[in-house]
């Protein structure tokens, strides 16, 4: 596994990858994130759990703005999100500049999501070379690769329908790392596998976190969360509950709520 | 212990059988008399209702072969096609563009959208003809340029609109109206992950329905509008309306004056009118399959990765069309890229 998708040039370290400050989002008078505060550094990978309805998804579909906040502020690498900042003032973005931040976000769905009307391959080579206006050469042999890399070079001539579920997520992943995102946000990408699928998933988002990739994670995956994420934070309600060092909330949650949610799922 | 001794028998001396073949069932079939029966009226009926109209003098049966490659019947197919081609090229254009509009967010697009589908569809086409052959008492003039100003360009209605230009016109605001609800049920029947997937890939809105939400919504809108075509095919017969007469029906119509015989001529437009909407049955067929690409049935993401391809196949059921779609095999061979 290279560090190929972590633009390290660029980098710099002193920002976070993700900050999230006082973060709120309302439906109508349904406020599902109340003042969110979090901080995922450069190359970490952050496991978000907690119970059905908590906000999580909320959350990550606010970091790449196919959610607008209704409060706070949230930047991803230092630049503000949705927003665009000048003389103290905010502006709101044209469609296009946030798709242009989106560009820099990969994100993975709990159910895939792939085109089903193109291959492994055409999904995986549609936005680098529509949005990015990459040549198609170019593009296909990074694509090849990116399918070998999660183990599918000889399924990129599939449809997703002749695909089993982990190897469609597999797919959906290699076409969100073939935009050379510098974050990665996974929504439950394990719960709608068949449980002898699940481990060929986490394989692959294994190898990414250890590439370095900064990742957050919703998942009910405790021992995933365990081996890999540097931090983990339970939400319920909307609110943060507790966050910290994986193995110590995992062993030694402090909070009530938090006993109830980890007592269920582990 | 029994169940090993009659595994042992049926499956003779070999010892490790895993399983006995299975035995197919011998049964009397169920005989379904009235079925028969019935078939057997119908057949006789349709064979004698043949028979009679062979020999019956006033379908003049001489004069159906006679006008039937008629060059002024094969000209007048020939305008009843091109009217149905441009205006379904329109309509389908149109539709698209209003589906769209009516799918925004936009409370006055949606608005305008909405009013164009009340007035096209609230009136019959008949009428809507009509009025458009009335175009030049109405406008007899056509000026471009600042209102209350001296025009730039300025046009008399008649030379600038043919009855066929008026035809197509006509023909084709009726119909965008039809294919704009049949576009819109088919952007709807699209998962809406689809476009959550494409738009956190950085695609921009457009290249989101035309890459990803409307080749898919293809699939659904086909099938209806292969029926919007044949439909178009035989509203073009009411352009008399406007008044053109030079498509198939008013041709047709305008021969038998002259002869005084209506049935024969009658009988070849309809004659040409199948031919044509069979020409479109099978052209819908392709096309139906082409869409269908890639949506198959899910079951192999039930099964264990290594063997799902395994047991694969190679013809799937296609959702929306009877006959199977062949799978095309993976180019690569296992190993090849890398
Ligand atoms: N587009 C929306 N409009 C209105 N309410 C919404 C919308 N999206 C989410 N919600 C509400 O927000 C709340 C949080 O939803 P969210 O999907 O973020 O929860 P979650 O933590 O991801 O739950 P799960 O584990 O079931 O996926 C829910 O009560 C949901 O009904
Ligand atoms: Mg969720």
């Amino acid at each position: 596994m290279s560090a190929m998708n972590v633009p390290m040039a660029q980098s710099r370290p002193e920002v976070p990858m993700v900050l999230a400050e006082q973060v709120s989002k309302s439906f109508g008078s349904n406020e599902v994130l109340k003042s969110i505060s979090l901080e995922v550094k450069r190359g970490e990978v952050m496991c978000l759990v907690g119970p059905s309805g908590s906000g999580k998804s909320t959350f990550l579909r606010c970091i790449n703005h196919l959610e607008v906040l209704s409060a706070g502020r949230l930047s991803v690498d230092g630049e503000l999100i949705g927003y665009r900042e000048s003389h103290g003032k905010l502006y709101e973005m044209a469609p296009k500049e946030a798709a242009k931040q989106r560009r820099d976000i990969g994100m993975v769905f709990q159910r895939f999501n792939l085109f089903p009307h193109m291959t492994a391959l055409q999904n995986v080579m549609e936005a680098p070379i529509r949005v990015k206006g990459l040549p198609k050469a170019q593009v296909e042999q990074t694509a090849r690769d990116l399918l070998a890399r999660v183990g599918l070079a000889e399924r990129a001539d599939y449809y997703p329908a002749h695909l089993s579920g982990g190897q469609q997520q597999r797919v959906a992943i290699a076409r969100a790392l073939a935009m050379e995102p510098k974050l990665m946000l996974f929504d439950e990408p394990t719960s709608a596998l068949d449980p002898e699928l699940v481990g060929e998933v986490l394989d692959v988002m294994k190898g990414l976190a250890k590439s370095g990739m900064t990742m957050i994670v919703v998942t009910h995956e405790m021992g995933f969360a365990k081996e890999v994420a540097d931090s983990l934070v339970f939400m319920d309600g909307g609110v943060v509950v507790e966050a910290g060092d994986p193995d110590e909330v995992l062993t030694n949650p402090q909070h009530r709520r938090t006993q109830a949610f980890l007592s269920k799922v582990l | 212990m029994s169940t090993t001794e009659r595994t042992g028998a049926s499956a003779g001396a070999t010892p490790p059988a895993p399983e006995p073949a299975s035995v197919p069932i011998k049964a009397i079939r169920l005989r379904h008399p009235w079925r028969m029966v019935f078939a057997v009226l119908i057949v006789v009926v349709f064979a004698l209702l043949m028979i009679d109209a062979a020999f019956r003098p006033a379908y003049d049966w001489p004069s159906v072969g006679k006008y039937l490659f008629d060059r002024r019947i094969s000209q007048a197919a020939v305008v009843t096609i091109a009217l149905t081609v441009y205006s379904m090229v329109i309509a389908i254009v149109l539709g698209v563009i209003l589906a769209v509009m009516r799918l925004s967010p936009n409370p006055v697009v949606k608005s305008v959208a909405w009013f164009y589908l009340w007035v096209f569809r609230g009136t019959p086409v008949y009428v809507q003809l009509t009025i458009w052959g009335l175009i030049s008492l109405i406008y007899s003039r056509i000026d471009i340029g600042i209102p209350f100003t001296e025009p730039w360009l300025s046009f008399q209605t008649g030379d600038l609109l043919s009855l066929f230009t008026i035809a197509v016109i006509g023909l084709s605001l009726n119909e965008a109206a039809y294919m704009a609800e049949i576009v819109r049920a088919g952007l709807l029947a699209v998962d809406r992950g689809q476009e959550e997937a494409a738009t956190a890939l950085g695609m921009s809105w457009a290249q989101t329905m035309t890459r990803v939400i409307l080749p898919q919504s293809m699939r659904v809108i086909i099938p209806p509008t292969g029926n919007e075509v044949i439909s178009m095919l035989k509203t073009t017969s009411l352009v008399t309306a406007v008044p053109l007469s030079t498509e198939l029906f008013t041709r047709s119509r305008d021969i038998s004056a002259e002869t005084f015989n209506p049935i024969p001529l009658l009988i070849v437009a309809s004659l040409w009118y199948l031919l044509f909407t069979s020409i479109l049955m099978v052209g819908q067929y392709f096309l139906e399959k082409r869409f269908a690409r890639g949506v198959g049935d899910r079951q192999t993401e039930k099964k264990d990765p290594g063997t799902a391809t395994g047991a694969f196949t190679g013809v799937m059921p296609v959702v929306g069309s009877d006959p199977p779609a062949v799978i095309v095999p993976p180019k690569n061979a296992p190993g090849g890229t890398r």
